[in-house]
């Protein structure tokens, strides 16, 4: 297997030098070549405008898939002391989208106990069909069942997408009936459409923690399988209309399962370092003593992020020396930072401009934190502050259905 | 000619760099204020084997080659040259000594503690009356049956307080004008010896420099390293071994103060741009960099010429040299560079700058590596 | 008993830059290191093995420069290491991955004792593809059960209980018997670096052993490109936020507009 370009037909145009994962290649005198970073993914060969990358492939026999049988879209939901997975109703909202384009239909699949007096209720979210498996054991999550019946569902069914909760359970399972099926499946989705051209499931997730984001395709495979993150896609308004539920009793016990549940228990929070954090809410001089940090932990703790700081809040010891943010401190590079009472001096600008969105609160509207700022607060931190938690309360409860 | 490192040695610089920087790193300022060694590294340090890198395994040490141990001491100075001393020390010039000299008894008892760090070593030299001129070393020791009795002080000993066993160099006789000295394995739970003065000092402040007081202290003839009279023979060599570490540790040094200038340069904006875009700090940069790197190249010279059998006190003393006098000016502009920043605790730059000063002095001052040199030169030394 | 610790090297992501200009990723002057999991699974296996004996292969699969993170493994402590590289393999996906290591365990397997117990160790997912998937993918290769977001696990004869996370706050106590394939989250264990005396024998006493497709009698549909059922269509940069906005009104108004914004920004 390999590849190569065909000088004859490159222009040196560079589009596959965008296109390639690995930075491969490059336009050496014009023309475009192929370095030993390739990975043969083959993302350039399409974006050739003139086709002048080829990937060759030894020639023997593949039994290919005949994916014309395959019908349909399934979402599987997930399931914990009898209570859906928001998850699922989200992708029902975005399987309605997908199924109405494709022209098919849309199913809920559920394995669980005791959703007989549920099913009227979770049946307005869009869907055309649920089929429900029910067996006693499955109240809880037994991963080698779950593969096993959904399995053969697939196989007997044959839906042309599966659509899962990118969630430990989703995580779990679904790679397992992936390898099972030999079917194409993609982790953690944040973006899914349709091909126009060909009808597939066009599948865009992050990797290299976000600095990229890559679209993935299974032409050749059925289903075509996807995890997708939870939050990104919103839960339809309920809609009431005739569907067609199929139940299936499976008389599975203990002995089918290879794992024994033991039991469930609650776990402490762990301890996050700084670097690692997803949000961090942080305060310097402008928060005034160390009794007034308590609204920072606050607003933290309603945004389930880690608490962080300047050098003065370190030296007059509102925070120990690992909170620290900034030159003499920490780099970060959260999703978000909240800058409460900093006044943005470089020394701590430089550990924190990583973060995808900065938030600042200062009274000091010519502080230069206004300027990394990407949504700027005007006003008493102390004042914002106690209404801002309110403000993040309400939207979180609005947000969990 | 290949100055590549082998993979084993670019893998024990990476692990040795990851754990300077994770364990080190933090503590080092709090450990320079509070002269003390912080126990949770020293733990590390002891499970890591970075106590008996030079050792056989055999005894409980690593088997690391001279190259490689030059590199574990140039990384563990990048990050604090008081725990690159101490470390630097204990292996190269008190439980090395014993591999090459001692018999196989000595080698027995006393290097698998101290490979291990289980036993921290020092090896004890100088005295009131005896820095510079080894030849004024005053404590004595004369034979009583089949013990000798020690007497005398030591000053300025590195690991001096922490250590239990040592390599002290003792007067046992004179030769004519000169003392005949003779260098014995002593073991400080041994009645007589007890510990003075805990230097307070300018720089390596974490590290131990201590006053050793020896009042009839009894040490069996068996302790004697390499014979007697061969004191003076003995501790050439082993100075001169310990050499390259403290050339390796003072390369990490000014790589040290090399790395601080460069970010802040690129950070700092004044007068419109990055500061690193002047060319008087531009001209300090480079100059760091091409002295830092000669004191490098020396100091693996050296390491390969000892590893391969080969005469290397004349490069290891050039090693030494350049490495102290190039990490100086070094951490010196590396202070400049940061301003009054540069002044400031909160920035490592004024310890490397201190730390810098104790390695012009210490392990053979300046002045002596150049009589070293000299002689050697005039006596038609000088070797490819 | 085996403990066969799967590993990868991975570019250490935190450095990685994307060049303005061409829209792509900078790979020169990044650090290549091993798999942050996977660095725990050499640790569990090292624990393991401390109280229950045992040895400990470490595999992966990848370029020739991927030895250097497999005798990092044989550093830590790691008894054999493997190192699958081959052309053939190139291009591979998660499906392609996790029968071209099923391969060579079974191939180890089948050299030793005959229905001698192991243990398949993995990290949950990499930090460069992220996808979880290989671990179970390879369990169902071998045929064992799977327990993935594992963060602690007991050993008592041949069978394990272990503590999954499938909530944030919730953790389930699950047991099976070996043989089984675990996969690990960062919270199991601190990884203890290795001694100076173990990277010494990890460069002169132990070795790397190179299997290419040849060896493990692959078969060329299942490996590779070819063996894959996903492909990357395109690859772009996200957008980075560029505006900078101070917001107005009185103090529940601004408060109100920021959810919104960070609402939209999907923080929530």
């Amino acid at each position: 297997m390999s590849i190569r370009i065909d000088d004859e037909i490159c222009t040196g145009c560079e589009s596959c030098v965008a296109n390639c994962p690995y930075g491969a290649l490059e336009v050496i005198d014009g023309k475009a070549c192929v370095s030993d970073d390739c990975n043969l993914c083959g993302a350039c060969v399409d974006s050739c405008p003139v086709d002048a990358i080829i990937l060759e492939r030894e020639e023997f026999k593949i039994e290919k898939m005949d994916i014309t049988q395959y019908k349909g879209i399934w979402v599987v939901a997930e399931h914990y002391k009898n209570k859906i997975h928001d998850v699922a109703f989200q992708l029902l909202g975005k399987g309605r989208e997908l199924a109405n384009i494709l022209k098919t239909n849309l199913t809920l699949v559920i394995l669980g106990a005791d959703f007989d007096d549920k099913l009227d209720e979770i049946s307005q979210y869009g869907q055309d069909k649920i089929i429900y498996v029910k067996s006693k054991i499955l109240k809880n999550y037994y991963s080698d069942l779950y593969v096993k019946t959904l399995t053969e569902l697939i196989q007997e069914n044959k839906p042309e997408i599966v659509l899962i909760g990118a969630t430990p359970t989703g995580r779990d399972f679904a790679p397992r009936i992936s390898k099972r099926l030999h079917a194409g499946l993609t982790a953690d989705c944040t973006g899914l459409e349709i091909d126009p051209d060909t009808g597939n499931l066009l599948q865009t997730r992050p990797t290299f923690g976000g600095n990229i984001m890559a679209t993935i395709r299974t032409p050749n495979s059925r289903p075509q399988m996807a995890t997708v993150r939870p939050g990104i896609f919103k839960i339809p308004e309920k809609v009431k209309k005739d569907v067609k539920i199929r139940k299936i009793d499976y008389d599975y016990t203990e002995k089918d399962s290879v794992s024994k549940i033991v039991k469930v228990i609650t776990k402490e929070k762990s301890k996050v370092n700084l670097e690692d954090a997803e949000i961090i809410v942080a305060g310097g001089r402008g928060v005034g003593a160390k009794e007034n940090f308590k609204i920072i932990e606050e607003l933290a703790k309603v945004l389930n992020a880690e608490v962080g700081g300047s050098r003065v809040a370190v030296e007059l010891d509102w925070i120990k020396h690992d909170q620290q943010v900034g030159q003499t401190g920490k780099t970060v590079s959260p999703r978000l930072y909240i800058a409460c009472g900093i006044s943005g001096a470089i020394q701590h600008v430089v550990g924190m401009q990583g973060a995808d969105i900065i938030v600042a609160i200062n009274r000091d509207e010519n502080a230069p934190i206004f300027k990394v700022a990407h949504y700027g607060i005007v006003g008493d931190l102390h004042k914002v502050i106690p209404t801002l938690i309110e403000e993040v309360k309400r939207v979180r409860a609005e947000e969990t259905l | 000619m290949d100055f590549k490192l082998t993979p084993k040695q670019e893998m024990i610089r990476k692990i040795t760099r990851e754990f300077a920087e994770e364990y080190i790193a933090p503590i080092a300022e709090e450990s320079d204020q509070n002269s003390q060694l912080d126990p949770r590294v020293m733990e590390e340090m002891k499970r890591m084997g970075y106590f008996g890198t030079c050792i056989p395994q055999e005894f409980d040490g690593a088997g690391m080659d001279t190259l490689s141990f030059s590199i574990v001491t140039e990384e563990i100075g990048r990050i604090d040259a008081s725990w690159s001393i101490t470390t630097g020390v204990h292996a190269s010039v008190c439980a090395f000594p014993i591999y090459r000299f001692g018999t196989d008894e000595q080698k027995q008892e006393f290097l698998p503690p101290l490979a291990r760090g289980d036993r921290l070593g020092a090896f004890v030299l100088t005295e009131a009356n005896a820095g510079s001129d080894a030849g004024g070393v005053e404590t004595n020791a004369y034979l009583d049956g089949d013990e000798w009795v020690l007497n005398g002080s030591k000053i300025f000993a590195t690991n001096g307080g922490l250590c239990k066993t040592l390599l002290c160099v003792t007067k046992t006789g004179q030769k004519g004008r000169r003392p005949e000295l003779t260098i014995f394995i002593i073991d400080t739970d041994t009645p007589g010896y007890s510990v003075g003065v805990k230097e307070d000092k300018l720089g390596c402040r974490a590290s131990n420099t201590s006053e050793l007081v020896f009042q009839d202290v009894r040490v069996p003839t068996e302790n004697v390293l390499g014979g007697i009279g061969q004191g003076f023979r003995l501790g050439m060599k082993i100075l001169e071994y310990g050499r390259i570490q403290m050339a390796a540790q003072t390369v990490g040094l000014g790589q040290a103060a090399i790395e601080a200038s460069i970010k802040y340069a690129n950070e700092r904006v004044q007068f419109g741009k990055p500061i690193g875009q002047f060319q008087g700090i531009q001209w300090k940069i480079a100059d760091m960099g091409v002295e830092v790197e000669c004191a490098r190249l020396l100091t693996y010279k050296a390491s390969w010429l000892c590893d391969n059998g080969l005469d290397y006190g004349l490069v290891g003393s050039m090693a030494k040299l350049k490495a102290t006098e190039a990490a100086m000016q070094a951490t010196h502009d590396a202070v400049q560079i940061h301003g009054a920043y540069g002044l400031m605790k909160a920035y490592a730059v004024e310890r490397y700058f201190r730390d810098a000063k104790m390695a012009e002095i210490y392990e053979g001052t300046s002045e002596i590596q150049r009589m070293v040199i000299a002689q050697q030169l005039l006596r038609g030394g000088w070797q490819l | 008993m085996k403990i066969f610790v799967c590993i990868k090297q991975v570019p250490g992501i935190t450095e990685v830059r994307v060049n303005p200009k061409t829209n792509t990723l900078i790979r020169e002057g990044i650090p290549s290191i091993m798999n942050p999991m996977d660095k725990n699974g050499i640790q569990l296996a090292l624990d393991i093995k401390e109280k229950h004996g045992g040895e400990i292969i470490a595999l992966s699969m990848g370029p020739p420069q991927a030895e250097e993170v497999l005798r990092e493994a044989l550093s830590m402590g790691a008894d054999k290491a493997y190192l699958l590289s081959d052309s053939a393999f190139a291009g591979a996906d998660t499906l392609a991955t996790s029968h071209t290591l099923s391969l060579a365990i079974k191939k180890i397997l089948s050299e030793g004792k005959e229905e001698e117990i192991y243990l398949v160790i993995c990290g949950n997912e990499a930090i460069d593809g992220d996808t979880a998937q290989v671990g179970p993918e390879l369990a169902e290769e071998l045929g064992i059960p799977q327990i993935t977001y594992v963060r602690k696990i007991e050993m008592s004869g041949e069978k394990i209980t272990v503590e999954r996370v499938f909530r944030p706050e919730e953790i389930v106590i699950i047991e099976t018997s070996l043989p089984a394939l675990v996969s690990l989250l960062r919270e199991i264990n601190v990884p203890k670096f290795p001694t100076m005396a173990g990277i010494v024998d990890a460069y002169e006493k132990k070795e790397v052993n190179y299997l290419d497709s040849k060896i493990l009698n692959a078969d060329k549909a299942k490996i590779g490109l070819t063996g894959s059922q996903t492909e990357v269509w395109k690859i772009f940069i996200p957008e980075r936020k560029g505006e900078h906005i101070k917001l107005s009104g009185t103090i529940d108004e601004m408060n109100r507009e920021l959810c919104q914004r960070l609402k939209e920004d999907k923080i929530f």
